[in-house]
C-alpha cells in the first residue's frame, strides 16, 4: 500500500493568537510555527501502517510558501520517505487545497489518503471530505481505529453520539481524529537523517489548475471579552449566588 | 429561490439542532425547506413539516440513506441542490461529514460553523479555536454552509403546515461502503449541545469512578455531563462527552466546570455559556478567567457539599 499524508503549517498550538489590529487576520510575524497537530497524528497512522508491513511508502505533501518545507521534514524524520511541496504564496482555501490534492494523486496513485480533521488555524474541517468527493472516493472522516482487511478498511469514526464504523473499499480517504493514536517524539539522528531524504518542489502554476479563493475575508476581530468574574469563598456562597444573583438554579 | 435545509435525524425523530440550522436559514431567506433523507423516516418528515417558517419538506425514504453515509447523502443532494439559493446543514460531525463532499460534487467552497449571517452571501464564523471571528463573504453562486447550533435559537416545533414530497433517490452507491455498527452512549440525562445546564469534570477527576460525583450532581440539576479532553483521553468517560474545539461546542445557562483547568481548546466549546462556575483547586487555572464565579478548593469535598445543598 502506498499512502499519502498531506500536512499543512500552522501557528503553533502552544502559541496564543494576536488580532491584527487592522483587522486583516492574526499575526504571523515571528510567530512559532508548526506541523498541524491533527495531521501530526496522521502522519504517525501511516508509520505504524508501514512499520506493521501494510505500507510501502510514504509520501508526505504539503502546499505552500516555501516554509512548509520545514513541515515536511518533521514528517519526514518522523518516518515517511519522500515529500513534495506544490509551492504557492497565496493562501488557498480547503476547496483549492483539495484540487492541487486530487491532482497530486493522479501522478502518485495512492491506496490511501490521511489527513488531519482540520486544521488548528482556520479549523475548517473540510480538506479530506471534499477531496473524496473530487475523486469519488470513500471517506472515512473522524477516524479513531482504522483496520486492513483485503483490500478494505473499517474505520471507527467518532460522531456526536458515539463511535460508529464504516467499512471502506480501498482507495480511500480517511481523516484523523484526536484518539487515532499518540504521535512520536521525533529523535535527533532522525532529523538528520531526513535531511538526506527526497524532497520535491512543484510550483504551483506548473499544475494548471484554478486554484482563485472564492471565499474572501472581510475582516478578523477578537471575540467579545466575557466580563469579569468574582471567586466565592464556600460552596454555601456559590449556591446563594447561583440562586439569587444569577437565579440559574 | 429558496434554501435547503439537511435535516439531522435517526429515521425515528429529529435532532435538535436541526431547528437551530433552519432558524440560520431564516436569517438568510424567508423561504425554507427542509430535506429528510431516510429509511422508515416518515414520521420525521412529518416533524419537520410543522416547524414554524418551513414552506416544504422533500422526503426522500429509501434504504440507501438508512444510515446517513456521506457519500450517498452528497449524491442525493447534488442532484436536487440545482432549486436552491443555499444548502446548509448543523455544523455537528452529520453536517462537517457531508456538506464538504457535497462541495466537492457542486464545485463550491463551503462555510463551515457559522455564528451570525450578516447577508446572504456575508457570514462571521470562529477561527483559531475561538480566538478570532472572521466575517467572510463567498462569491460562489451557489452557497454551502454548515450553522454552529449554539448560535442560533431553535425554530419552533410547532405552528408550520408545510407540505411534505417525495424525492427520487439518487443511484444506489453499490458496495463501495459498507455500515458496519455504531455504539451509542445511551443517556436518560439531556443532550450535551442543547441542555439548559452542563456539568463537565476534567483530569482532577481522576478516575472514571470519580465521575459518579459529577453525575450525581447532574442528576440532581437535570444536567448534561461533559468532559474535558484530558478526561476523555484519559479513558474516565466516552469520546462524545468531549466539549472543546474539536469536540462539541456547548452554550448552555450554566456551565460547571470541576476539575478542569481551561486549556484554550475546551474554552473554546464552552465560553459563550451564559453562566460559567469553574470548581478548581489550583487558583491560577486558566479557566477562573472565564468563570463568573469561582471556587478554589478541592472538588472531592466540594461536589458532595454541593450535590447537599440542593437537596
Amino acid at each position: 500500500m502506498k499512502i499519502l499524508v498531506p500536512v499543512k503549517r500552522v501557528i503553533d498550538y502552544n502559541v496564543k493568537v494576536r488580532v491584527r489590529q487592522d483587522g486583516s487576520g492574526v499575526e504571523t510575524v515571528n510567530v512559532k510555527m508548526s506541523m498541524n497537530p491533527f495531521d501530526e497524528i496522521a502522519v504517525e497512522e501511516a508509520i505504524r501502517l508501514q512499520e506493521a508491513g501494510r505500507a510501502e511508502e510514504i509520501v508526505a505533501i504539503s502546499i505552500g510558501a516555501p516554509q512548509c518545507q520545514e513541515t515536511i521534514r518533521t514528517a519526514l524524520a518522523m518516518g515517511a520517505d519522500r515529500g513534495i511541496l506544490v509551492e504557492t504564496e497565496q493562501d488557498l482555501e480547503p476547496l483549492g487545497v483539495s484540487k492541487v490534492l486530487r491532482e497530486c494523486v493522479d501522478r502518485e496513485s495512492p491506496d490511501l489518503v490521511i489527513m488531519g480533521k482540520q486544521a488548528i488555524d482556520d479549523d475548517c474541517n473540510q480538506t479530506a471530505q471534499i477531496l473524496a468527493g473530487l475523486l469519488d472516493w470513500p471517506q472515512g472522516a473522524f477516524a479513531s481505529t482504522l483496520k486492513f482487511s483485503d483490500g478494505r478498511v473499517d474505520v471507527t469514526r467518532e460522531i456526536d453520539g458515539g463511535l460508529e464504523t464504516l467499512s471502506l473499499l480501498l482507495p480511500a480517504v480517511i481523516s484523523a481524529d484526536l484518539r487515532l493514536n499518540e504521535p512520536r517524539y521525533v529523535k535527533l539522528p532522525n532529523i538528520m537523517k531526513a535531511k538526506k531524504k527526497p524532497l520535491d518542489t512543484i510550483p504551483i502554476e506548473e499544475l494548471g489548475i484554478d486554484v482563485a479563493p472564492r471565499v474572501s475575508t472581510i475582516k478578523v476581530e477578537e471575540p467579545p471579552a466575557r466580563s469579569g468574574g468574582i471567586m466565592v469563598a464556600s460552596v454555601e456562597e456559590l449556591v446563594d449566588k447561583l440562586k439569587n444573583d444569577a437565579k440559574v438554579i | 429561490m429558496p434554501v435547503l435545509v439537511i435535516a439531522e435525524h435517526d429515521n425515528q425523530a429529529l435532532k435538535p439542532a436541526t431547528l437551530n440550522t433552519i432558524t440560520a436559514a431564516l436569517a438568510i431567506d424567508a423561504e425554507v425547506a427542509v430535506l429528510v433523507a431516510g429509511y422508515g423516516c416518515g414520521g420525521v418528515s412529518q416533524s419537520a413539516a410543522v416547524i414554524a417558517g418551513v414552506d416544504r419538506v422533500l422526503l426522500c425514504d429509501h434504504e440507501s440513506y438508512l444510515h446517513p453515509l456521506a457519500e450517498n447523502l452528497a449524491d442525493l443532494i447534488a442532484a436536487i441542490a440545482g432549486g436552491y439559493t443555499h444548502v446548509l446543514a448543523p455544523a455537528s460531525t452529520f453536517g462537517k461529514n457531508v456538506l464538504p463532499r457535497l462541495g466537492a460534487l457542486l464545485d463550491v467552497s463551503p462555510i463551515s460553523d457559522i455564528v451570525a449571517v450578516q447577508s446572504p452571501d456575508t457570514f462571521v464564523r470562529p477561527i483559531y479555536a475561538g480566538n478570532a471571528m472572521a466575517t467572510v463573504k463567498t462569491s460562489d453562486q451557489k452557497i454551502l454552509v454548515t450553522a454552529r447550533p449554539t448560535a442560533f435559537a431553535a425554530a419552533s416545533a410547532e405552528g408550520g403546515a408545510a407540505a411534505v414530497e417525495a424525492v427520487e433517490p439518487a443511484a444506489e452507491p453499490g458496495d463501495r461502503v459498507r455500515f458496519v455498527g455504531q455504539e451509542l452512549t445511551r443517556s436518560e440525562r439531556p443532550e450535551l449541545t442543547s441542555a439548559r445546564v452542563v456539568i463537565a469534570g476534567g483530569r482532577g477527576l481522576g478516575s472514571s469512578e470519580n465521575f459518579k460525583l459529577i453525575e450525581e450532581l447532574a442528576d440532581k440539576l437535570g444536567a448534561a455531563v461533559g468532559a474535558s479532553r484530558a478526561a476523555v483521553d484519559a479513558g474516565y468517560v466516552p469520546n462524545d462527552y468531549q466539549v472543546g474545539q474539536t469536540g462539541k461546542v456547548v452554550a448552555p445557562e450554566l456551565y460547571i466546570a470541576v476539575g478542569i483547568s481551561g486549556a484554550i481548546q475546551h474554552l473554546a466549546g464552552m465560553k459563550d455559556s451564559k453562566v460559567i462556575v469553574a470548581i478548581n483547586k489550583d487558583e491560577d487555572a486558566p479557566i477562573f478567567q472565564v468563570a463568573d464565579y469561582g471556587l478554589v478548593g478541592d472538588l472531592f469535598d466540594a461536589l458532595p457539599k454541593l450535590s447537599a445543598a440542593l437537596d
